[in-house]
C-alpha cells in the first residue's frame, strides 16, 4: 500500500482487529514507513479513545436494576409460576364443583327428591289434578301438558287401582305421576323423559328396592324413565311394576 | 481480539434451560442499559426499552441458539424494540440513510477533529458530537467502539450484510469527525473577538 491509495477501510479493520494476522502485521509495517496512513490511524484510534467515555456513560438507577433483577430471576419466576398453579388448579377445582353442584341434579336425581314427590301427592289435599280410575280418562288429561306420551295398563280386576294423575317437575322438566291405590296404601308412578332425569341413586333395572320405607322400583323404556315408589308391599310394588311395563 | 462477553458462553449448554437466562442476561444489563439511554435519549424511555427487551428475550430465550452470540441476540432484541417503539419510530422518520461523501473538507481556522479527540478534556465534546448523530451513525459507532463487537456481530444484532456494517462504520466516523470540527467551529466564533 503506498500512500497515494491509501484504503481507509483497511485501516479501520486493522483497528478494528477485524484483519487476518498476516495481513495485520503488513499494514503495521506499512503504517510505520507511511506517514498519511499513520496520521489516519492516530485519528481513529483518537475517536476509538474519546468514544470510550460513552461506556457506561449512562447508569441505570439501583430501583431499576432491582425491577430487572426481580423479572429475571428464576427464583422470582418460580414463585410466580407456584402462584399461578395454584390460582390455576383453585379455578380449576372450583369450576368443577361449580360444574357439579349445577349439573347434579339433573344427572343424579337424589332418592329423596322422588320421595318428596311422592310425599307431596299424598300429603297433598288434592294429590290429584285428574280423577279418574279410567286409564282413557288420565292419558288424554296430560296431552298437552307433558312434551311425551305413555300407556297406562289396564287393571280391571286387578288389586291395584288407578286413582288419577297430576303434573310434576323434576330437575326443571315436566313429567306425570300416576297415583295407584292397593288397599290403603298409595303408590306414586313417576315418569319422565329419559335423557331430562337420568339414572339417579335407584337401580335402573327395575328391581324393587327397600328405600326409608318405601319400595322403589325404576328402569327406562322408550326413551321415557318410569319411578314407581310407595309403602305398599314389594310383591305388589313388582306387580303393578310389571303391569306399567306391559303396557309400554 | 474482540469482546465475546458471555455470548459464546451459551454455547456451552445444550438446551437453553430459563434457569440459565438469569446467570447470561443480567450481566449484560449495564450495557443495554447504556446502548438504550443512548438511542432513547432519556431515561424513562430506556427503562421501558430495557425492560421490555429482558421481557422479550426470555419468553424467547427457549429458541435462543445454542452456540450463537447471546450479547449480539440481546442488543438486537433491544435494537428491533427500539424501532417499533415511539421514539424508534420517530427517529426513524426523520433520520436518513443517504449516502454522503466519504470526504470532505472538515478544516477550518486551523481545528482538527484531529487536535479535539487527542485532548482528553474534550471528551464531553465527542460525547456531545456522538449525541448529535442520526442514530444509524450512533448505534453503528457505540456497537463497534463502546461494545466491541465484531463486524459480524454488529450485522446480526443490525440485520445487515457485513460489506454494508463496514461502509456505514466509515461514514459514521466521517459523520462524527465533521461534527466535531462544526462544534469546534461554533465555540472558536463564540470566543473570538469581534
Amino acid at each position: 500500500m503506498s500512500p497515494s491509495d491509501r484504503n481507509d477501510a483497511v485501516l479501520a479493520k486493522y483497528l478494528d482487529g477485524e484483519l487476518p494476522q498476516d495481513q495485520a502485521i503488513r499494514i503495521q509495517q506499512h503504517i510505520g514507513e507511511c506517514t498519511p496512513c499513520a496520521a489516519e490511524v492516530a485519528m481513529l484510534v483518537s475517536m476509538k479513545r474519546g468514544l470510550h467515555a460513552a461506556d457506561l456513560f449512562f447508569s441505570p438507577s439501583v430501583e431499576f436494576r432491582r425491577k430487572i433483577q426481580q423479572q429475571v430471576s428464576s427464583k422470582s419466576r418460580d414463585k410466580w409460576n407456584a402462584r399461578l398453579v395454584w390460582v390455576f388448579g383453585l379455578l380449576s377445582v372450583t369450576l368443577f364443583l361449580s360444574t357439579v353442584w349445577l349439573e347434579s341434579p339433573r344427572r343424579a336425581p337424589t332418592f329423596s327428591e322422588v320421595a318428596d314427590l311422592h310425599v307431596n301427592a299424598i300429603a297433598s289435599s288434592n294429590p290429584v289434578d285428574v280423577v279418574s280410575t279410567d286409564r282413557h280418562t288420565v292419558k288424554p288429561w296430560f296431552q298437552g301438558r307433558i312434551p311425551f306420551s305413555f300407556n297406562i295398563p289396564g287393571l280391571e280386576g286387578k288389586e291395584v287401582a288407578l286413582l288419577g294423575g297430576r303434573m310434576v317437575y323434576l330437575n326443571q322438566h315436566p313429567g306425570a305421576q300416576l297415583i295407584f291405590t292397593v288397599r290403603q296404601h298409595k303408590i306414586s308412578t313417576l315418569v319422565f323423559q329419559e335423557s331430562s332425569v337420568p339414572v339417579g341413586e335407584v337401580t335402573n333395572n327395575g328391581d324393587v328396592e327397600r328405600r326409608n320405607g318405601f319400595n322403589v322400583a325404576a328402569w327406562n323404556e322408550s326413551n321415557l324413565r318410569f319411578m314407581v315408589i310407595g309403602d305398599a308391599d314389594a310383591d305388589e310394588i313388582r306387580n303393578l311394576v310389571h303391569e306399567i311395563k306391559s303396557a309400554n | 481480539m474482540r469482546y465475546s462477553g458471555f455470548g459464546f458462553a451459551a454455547g456451552f449448554f445444550r438446551k437453553m434451560d430459563p434457569e440459565f437466562f438469569e446467570p447470561l442476561a443480567l450481566p449484560l444489563f449495564d450495557s443495554l442499559y447504556n446502548f438504550a439511554h443512548w438511542l432513547t435519549g432519556n431515561q424513562v424511555d430506556a427503562e421501558d426499552l430495557v425492560q421490555e427487551t429482558y421481557a422479550k428475550a426470555l419468553k424467547g430465550f427457549k429458541s435462543f441458539q445454542e452456540g450463537t452470540n447471546l450479547r449480539a441476540w440481546m442488543f438486537r432484541i433491544l435494537r428491533n424494540t427500539f424501532l417499533t417503539s415511539r421514539s424508534g419510530l420517530m427517529v426513524h422518520n426523520t433520520s436518513s440513510l443517504e449516502e454522503e461523501p466519504e470526504r470532505e473538507t472538515l478544516l477550518a481556522h486551523g481545528i482538527t477533529p484531529e487536535s479535539v479527540l487527542l485532548h482528553s478534556e474534550n471528551e464531553q465534546l465527542v460525547l456531545n458530537a456522538l449525541a448529535a448523530l442520526p442514530v444509524h451513525y450512533r448505534e453503528i459507532l457505540l456497537l463497534c467502539e463502546v461494545e466491541e463487537l465484531s463486524y459480524r456481530e454488529i450485522a446480526v444484532v443490525l440485520s445487515l450484510p457485513v460489506g454494508t456494517v463496514m461502509s456505514r462504520l466509515s461514514r459514521a466516523r466521517n459523520s462524527l469527525r465533521r461534527g466535531l470540527a462544526q462544534i469546534m467551529q461554533a465555540l472558536r466564533s463564540q470566543h473570538e473577538p469581534v
